[in-house]
């Protein structure tokens, strides 16, 4: 389907808005300001803005504990997400889940999770509910190519498929699980070949572009909403950081990274935008510094934020 | 009052509580057409459908995954796991997920589900379809932990554990299914976390549940004839505990028992003889007594089980220990 301009620069702003988020919080996890760990999406902007644009109010993702860009791009509050990595009151999680459980459920977005993996069970829960509810919805679960190779995968995929159930199951190959590099932790190249195993379609694209991600998703998810099952897409992409913020990156080459980086989806976007005539660089430096205003209005948002009180510690345990 | 089988009890829960609220469905292997590994979801199948009662492959992960999912999406799963022992394969969607999300989002999602599943040996099942598991899931906040003994508690538990907004691990017990008991008519719930004395004494209290609950109420039969009056406290729920009534008792007996067909060791006996230590110990005369499985695995052998299972015999010689 063609995208006119404005859908066009809003899948900019959407991917722009992912990195200056993340690039934020790198700075200020640098400072101290930020406790625990943190999992940068920055480099794979274009799979979670690709998959997302084409979903719908009733439909659902499960994320993973590199979950920001996912967050966000389902829409989520810039200001509760920060707020909620800086450990406040007025985070998404009242400051109780930090950086790997931000959630909304109400908003479709059922969390980052610590648990590699976990995500997929979860989705396909979300798309059994749906579909026993009929609400036309469809789930999405991002996991990555280390959870490939977890028993969730193949129980998740199985079940879905043979209950026909409307999940996408989006695979993020940035090819590292932490420091295993893919051609150590699994015996094939392209993950989508396993969708064979479950006899649902399966295929490859290239998950720095972020209209081949836009593309592949919204057949997936016209598929799954007409009832045609589950299908699994591998977006092969790559994280510009390390796996958490502090990690020396031993494991891999800088040639390596300065290749991936090369292939970075913001600027490829925007110079294809230019040539296609749909922006032109004033507009896209126009969005660049509205998204800069927006995320520092979140920084300052989550700085003024009150720390939890001390009797939130035994509060949401349980339902009432 | 009707007489019906702990497994027909929790049969009209189920059915109940699918006709009460369509949004609750049964999800677990051979539970649809073949009614149940041990029969309790018969002809739930043919009443409600496959679209509500679900066969699923062997994948504890995802039936358990999937109901966490499900439920944060606006259902109420009523997954089952056939054996409690087959827990290990999905300890993460129970533990790390299912227990944690609402804490973790910040009171913004809700887990409605109840977990159904089997423990208990004497059937010859051996070391891995024999096991009582409860201590480790009591050991998780956001869980409720339910060990029904009689048929009428075990109906009236698992309607309240369905209606419950929280995760309720739903314990029952393989060789109570064919047990029969009087079950009230009508319409009726057990509230989750209220313990209930099944016998009355004054001597010594003896705190059971499940399948010794039994154990414990003919020994307190047969110590009535000696002169010794038992109380027996059957506390139902694990978690949340009702401390209230076990508290009373002891103050009234001075005297305690915890039987349980869990090892002895790391059990949930441990831990309600620490907070009775802890909380009641003025109202001790004598030390708190566990009566418990050894610390081995379920034995095949019928003589070595016989042995392993704690029995009325064992709960009479704790007792008489104090006098």
């Amino acid at each position: 389907m063609a995208l006119n301009k404005e859908q066009m620069l809003d899948l900019y702003r959407r991917m722009r808005t992912i990195r200056e988020f993340e690039e934020t919080v790198a700075k200020f996890f640098s400072q101290g300001q930020i406790p625990g760990f943190v999992h940068l999406y920055i480099g794979e902007e274009a799979v979670a803005t690709g998959v997302c644009a084409n979903l719908e109010k009733q439909d659902y993702i499960a994320s993973t504990h590199r979950g920001h860009g996912h967050g966000i791009a389902r829409g989520a509050s810039l200001n509760k997400m920060m707020a909620e990595i800086f450990g406040k009151i007025d985070g998404e999680c009242k400051g109780k889940g930090g950086s790997m459980h931000i959630a909304d459920v109400e908003l479709g977005f059922l969390g980052a999770n610590g648990i590699v993996g976990a995500g997929l069970p979860l989705a396909t829960g979300a798309a059994f509910a749906a579909k026993y509810m009929k609400t036309n919805g469809v789930a999405v679960c991002f996991f990555g190519d280390g959870a490939s190779n977890r028993g969730t995968f193949h129980e998740s995929l199985n079940m879905a498929s043979i209950q026909k159930l409307p999940v996408i199951f989006v695979n993020e190959n940035n090819m590292y699980g932490i420091s295993m590099c893919q051609e150590r932790h699994q015996n094939i190249s392209d993950i989508a070949d396993r969708a064979a195993s479950y006899g649902i379609p399966g295929m490859v694209v290239d998950g720095n572009d972020i209209m081949a991600v836009y593309e592949a998703a919204e057949e997936a998810v016209k598929r799954a909403r007409a009832g045609g099952g589950p299908v699994l897409i591998e977006c092969k992409t790559y994280r510009h950081h390390g796996h958490f913020e502090g990690d020396a990156c031993i494991y891999r080459s800088d040639e390596e990274v300065n290749a991936w980086k090369a292939k970075d989806p913001l600027p490829r976007f925007a110079n294809r935008l230019q040539e296609m005539k749909m922006a032109t660089e004033t507009e896209i430096n126009q969005i660049d510094t509205e998204v800069k205003k927006v995320i520092a209005d979140a920084v300052e948002f989550a700085q003024n934020s009150p720390v939890p009180t001390l009797d939130e510690l035994t509060k949401d345990v349980y339902c009432d | 009052m009707a007489e019906m089988t702990y497994s027909q009890a929790i049969n009209e829960a189920l059915a109940e509580e699918m006709v009460r609220d369509e949004k609750v469905y049964i999800l677990g292997e051979d539970v649809g057409a073949f009614g149940g590994c041990f029969g309790v979801t018969t002809g739930l199948f043919e009443k409600f459908g496959g679209g509500r009662v679900i066969d699923s492959p062997i994948s504890e992960t995802a039936i358990m995954g999937s109901a966490v999912g499900a439920a944060v999406a606006g259902l109420r799963p009523v997954p089952e796991i056939m054996f409690i022992d087959f827990l290990g394969v999905c300890l993460d969607e129970l533990v790390n997920q299912a227990a944690k999300m609402r804490f973790m989002f910040g009171g913004k999602a809700k887990v409605p589900l109840t977990l159904r599943t089997a423990c208990g040996a004497g059937v010859g099942a051996a070391a891995q379809h024999s096991q009582s598991l409860e201590a480790w899931i009591c050991h998780v906040p956001g869980l409720k932990v339910v060990m029904p003994s009689t048929a009428a508690d075990a109906k009236g538990l698992l309607k309240s554990a369905i209606r419950d907004d929280n995760p309720v691990v739903f314990i029952e017990h393989k060789a109570l299914y064919g047990a029969m008991g009087e079950v009230p008519e009508g319409e009726y719930t057990i509230p989750l976390g209220k313990a209930d004395i099944k016998r009355a004494g004054k001597d010594v209290t003896i705190l059971a549940y499940s399948m010794m609950l039994h154990k414990a109420l003919a020994a307190a039969e047969t110590l009535a004839q000696e002169g010794i009056e038992a109380e027996v406290i059957d506390p139902r729920t694990l978690v949340p505990f009702d401390k209230e009534t076990l508290y009373k008792s002891i103050e009234k007996t001075g005297r305690l028992v915890i039987v349980h067909e869990a090892v002895k060791q790391g059990g949930f006996g441990g831990e309600i003889a620490a907070m009775v230590a802890e909380e009641c110990f003025d109202f001790l005369d004598a030390p708190i007594k566990r009566v418990a499985a050894p610390f081995a695995p379920i034995p095949f052998a019928s003589n070595l089980e016989a042995e392993y299972i704690p029995d009325e015999a064992k709960i009479i010689a704790a007792v008489k220990s104090f006098f």
